[in-house]
């Protein structure tokens, strides 16, 4: 029945699209928060880890390091171009979801979902990971298998259990709509002449996700040399988060919280869920078997339920399994190369709490992108804050 | 079992045809290098731009022996029964905490720059950190320019000393015994010493320098632990005078696969005594040096550029010297993006004795593949590493050393060390530093001349026109002020000078 209430409405929304212009949506001329508009019109991302140096400049390291390069320069025109494609239900097959859907603002830019859910009402597969600090990312999906995020982006449009399009038919939708023929005119003016092409509708993504930039929790304060930013509590718990016998910051290494590396560490998957091989599959490695990226701890208050597959639902569970001993959650009959600094640290409940405690200092959501309040093809764009119907019928 | 751990693809490898490596006639001429004559080894530290000047200083200096920067303006003394981090919290930078013989039960963090901790001894009585099997690490610092001497650190879980991503350190004269998994680890920093310290029953490495740049590793000793002193995943690192001894192995220089920094490149293990590293293995399950043989005196493996000069290594049952590669270690992860193989080894001049008299049944089995009878074995390579070479061959009881090359040189007299003088802090622009802050935090809530969460800039103009200072005071401690707006949080962590600019910042926006 639910399902039912999706499609009509989705229907709804897709026959309304046709007619639609929408001659008042323009394009930021200013570049988001956090970001310089250069003399050459383009946006460069400021933040104060710009006056540090990191070792080999791989951006991992302790308090006063530089993040890793990142990417930037994109015009006001193709960020903005790219937040309206990303609250467009358009993109998907039946105008039902929107990339906002899973990447959610008022979930830390997941969904609070175990797993994510299709047009389909199907099961993705794996958590939708938080796309805060992304431009600063080399690899993207769990499994590593993308190494850019216009890369990344065709993996969400056209699979069957995510967004449900296909090329042909995003490509067609965006050129019958004559609002997005005139904004991608507007953001990419060297190719004014043509048509919407795929290649630009990645890069206007990219863009967007480039500009959502978390840089200034508690915890960012501290080390900028503001010392009564973290709680007696909070740096006891950074004390152990990057002690050698927790261990954590060695994997989830400041400032981004990952060394964007490919980790074996024995997470279980959810009763009933099947074993989930990771990144064996990307790279064909079996010793990589069970391994996913390292994902960013930054704003990870906001982003329940954890792992790969969403196994805990509480932060605290996730801490906790660290402290469980090496493999305990390791299907019986499976052999897994796990991680050397997956151990048995002991850790008393005191000391994991106070690690919870220094999580929450990682928290800064100043830069959430603001929803538009109206999309070019004239769907309800998906905003969570305002509850759309669409959402509604499917919870 | 764990002795066999590192070796155990390698029987199949021998059972697979040996031939393959080995298989090169293993008799050649004898050619005898000098090895106090001859060149010298030109390293592999190529310096650029700014630091030309230091590296070339650097070599020809006779030593370098200070890279922590600007002298100490500040002394405080903290004593027995205080607490050293209290200390530390109040020290401004620049300043030395002297710390009383006595005993302390604390973590000691360390997070801004150019602080020294120096323990004072008094005829033999030391500042004692005893974590008491409770407290994790005994020092975690991460601001640049910091020292620690002359401390005993015993009891802790985790490390004596850690360093996270701190350049311009040195770590000297310390004791450090039965304290977890490492007793001094520098990792992500640049330029630093570790010198003069004794540190034993170490269930990881005594020393391990991780993912670090131009550090120098002298005159400790270090005894009855895993490993003795490990590099992993550095570049330009000199190992020189350590005496190393009862260790399961003694040296050692990796690259461990799965770290965001992959490579291990130029490091010069010299003048160490390496001697009866035969102490069973009692590393943690699954850790690296777990799957480290008892009784190896030096362990290479996917390092490049190792050179190996005037150790004395001797009496270690299994291998004086292991060259290897990742294919061989079964019990370690992979990683698409490093080099698995040790490229160019360099083995010069060593005294190498006693060694190799109870093999584990792997190398047993090279040595008889290559029909050497299997009584004693120096130095044993087992996986390719293209370009290695050797002098003097014909000293030593070899293995898999077929394809190495003579050296076209004989010593590294010309290299004393890859320290850098001490970078000084880099100078940040005021101006620079109050627009990055404005972009970086103001800018979240405030846009030029629309409503955001505060008021639009155009309103914060006109209201400090011509009184930058005013709004400066304003930020760090705001008060309520439109009863439309939610309160402003307080920006009292900007210094007063980051704030001046920051408003000035603000007064200039035009768009």
């Amino acid at each position: 029945m639910r399902r039912l209430v999706v499609l009509l409405l989705a229907v709804a929304c897709v026959s309304g699209t046709r007619a639609s212009t929408q001659p008042d949506i323009t394009l930021n001329q200013r570049c988001p928060p956090g970001f310089e508009k250069t003399a050459a019109g383009v946006c460069e991302l400021r933040t104060l880890y710009q006056f540090y140096d990191s070792l080999e400049n791989r951006g991992v390291g302790g308090t006063r390091t530089a993040l890793p390069p990142h990417r930037d320069g994109f015009t006001p025109q193709q960020i903005d171009l790219g937040r309206y494609l990303f609250f467009d239900p358009l993109l998907s097959g039946d105008g039902s979801l929107s990339c906002a859907s899973c990447h959610r603002p008022d979930k830390g830019l997941a969904d609070g979902r175990s797993r994510s859910i299709g047009i389909h009402g199907e099961d993705a597969g794996r958590a939708a990971p938080t796309l805060w600090n992304v431009a600063f990312l080399q690899r993207f999906f769990w499994d590593a298998r993308a190494n850019s995020l216009e890369a990344q982006a065709a993996g969400p449009l056209y699979s069957p259990r995510e967004m449900g399009n296909d090329p042909a038919r995003l490509i067609a939708s965006l050129n019958r709509n004559a609002t997005y023929r005139r904004l991608f005119r507007e953001a990419f003016p060297r190719e004014a002449t043509g048509p919407v092409t795929e290649r630009q509708v990645y890069a206007a993504l990219a863009a967007f996700q480039t500009s959502l930039i978390s840089l200034n929790s508690r915890y960012d304060r501290y080390v900028h040399g503001y010392a009564a930013a973290l709680s007696p509590r909070e740096i006891e718990g950074l004390n152990v988060f990057r002690s050698f016998v927790a261990r954590c910051s060695e994997c989830h290494t400041p400032p981004l919280f990952t060394n964007e590396q490919i980790a074996v560490i024995g997470a279980p998957e959810p009763p009933g869920r099947p074993f989930d091989v990771g990144a064996e599959a990307t790279f064909g490695s079996p010793k990589l078997k069970g391994g996913f990226k390292v994902p960013t701890l930054r704003n990870v208050t906001r982003t329940a339920p954890y792992m790969h597959s969403g196994a805990f639902a509480q932060l605290h569970d996730a801490v906790e399994f660290y402290n469980k001993g090496r493999g305990h959650a390791v299907p019986k009959d499976m052999h897994l190369y796990l991680h050397w600094h997956i151990t048995d640290p002991q850790l008393t409940a005191a000391e994991i709490d106070r690690v919870v405690d220094f999580l929450g200092a990682l928290t800064d959501e100043a830069f959430t992108p603001a929803p538009p309040a109206r999309v070019p093809s004239g769907l309800t764009p998906i905003d969570h804050s305002n509850r759309t119907a669409a959402v509604s019928a499917r919870k | 079992m764990k002795k066999g751990l590192l070796f155990g693809l390698l029987a199949a490898a021998v059972a697979f045809g040996a031939g393959a490596y080995f298989g090169r006639s293993t008799k050649q001429d004898v050619v005898i290098s000098s090895s106090t004559s001859g060149a010298s080894y030109g390293g592999g530290f190529k310096a650029e731009g700014d630091n030309a000047q230091a590296s070339k200083t650097a070599a020809t200096s006779d030593v370098l022996r200070s890279v922590a920067g600007p002298a100490p303006t500040n002394v405080v003394m903290v004593k027995d029964g205080e607490s050293i981090q209290a200390a530390v919290k109040a020290a401004p930078a620049g300043t030395i905490i002297r710390v009383m013989p006595g005993t302390y039960h604390e973590t000691v963090y360390i997070d801004k720059d150019d602080i020294r901790i120096i323990g004072v001894i008094e005829e033999g009585r030391r500042a004692v950190l005893d974590g008491q099997k409770k407290l994790n690490d005994a020092i975690l610092y991460s601001g640049n320019n910091f020292v620690v001497e002359n401390l005993e650190i015993r009891g802790y879980k985790g490390n004596g000393v850690m360093g996270q991503a701190g350049n311009n350190f040195e770590i000297r004269n310390n004791i450090i015994t039965d304290s977890g998994v490492y007793g001094i680890f520098p990792q992500l920093g640049q330029n630093g010493i570790v010198e003069y310290n004794i540190v034993s029953g170490i269930a990881d490495a005594a020393i391990y320098i991780g993912m670090s740049d131009n550090i120098h590793v002298a005159h400790n000793e270090v005894f009855d632990s895993v490993a003795g002193i490990e590099v992993e995943n550095c570049r330009h690192v000199i190992v020189e005078h350590n005496y190393v001894h009862n260790n399961t192995g003694g040296l050692l220089a990796f690259v461990t696969p799965g770290l965001p920094i992959k490579t291990t490149v130029d490091v010069i293990f010299r003048n160490n005594f390496v001697v009866g590293n035969n102490h069973v293995n009692f590393g943690a399950p699954g850790s690296t040096v777990s799957g480290i043989p008892a009784g190896t005196g030096m362990l290479v493996m996917a390092a490049d550029d190792v050179v190996i000069e005037g150790n004395i290594v001797s009496d270690h049952k299994t291998a004086g010297i292991i060259i290897t590669d990742h294919a061989h270690a079964q019990n370690i992860t992979a990683d698409p993006e490093s080099d698995p193989n040790s490229d160019r080894v360099k083995i010069l001049d060593n005294v190498m004795l006693k060694n190799g008299y109870d093999m584990i049944p792997e190398v047993r089995a090279v040595l008889l593949s290559e029909a050497k009878g299997g009584g004693a074995i120096d130095i044993v390579r087992v996986g390719p590493s293209p370009g290695s070479c050797i002098i003097n061959r014909h000293q030593y009881v070899t293995a898999g050393l077929g394809d190495f090359a003579d050296c076209d040189f004989t010593n590294t007299a010309g290299i004393s060390t890859y320290l850098l003088p001490s970078v000084p802090p880099r100078k940040i622009d005021p101006a620079d530093r109050g627009k990055v802050a404005y972009l970086g935090i103001c800018s979240g809530c405030h846009i030029y001349n629309g409503r955001m969460i505060g008021p639009p800039v155009q309103v914060i103009q006109a209201l400090y026109l011509d009184n930058p200072q005013g709004l400066a005071d304003y930020i760090a401690k705001p008060v309520k002020k439109r009863s439309d707006y939610p309160e402003m949080p307080p920006q009292d962590y900007l210094d007063p000078q980051t704030r001046i600019e920051l408003a000035k910042n603000m007064h200039d926006l035009n768009n």
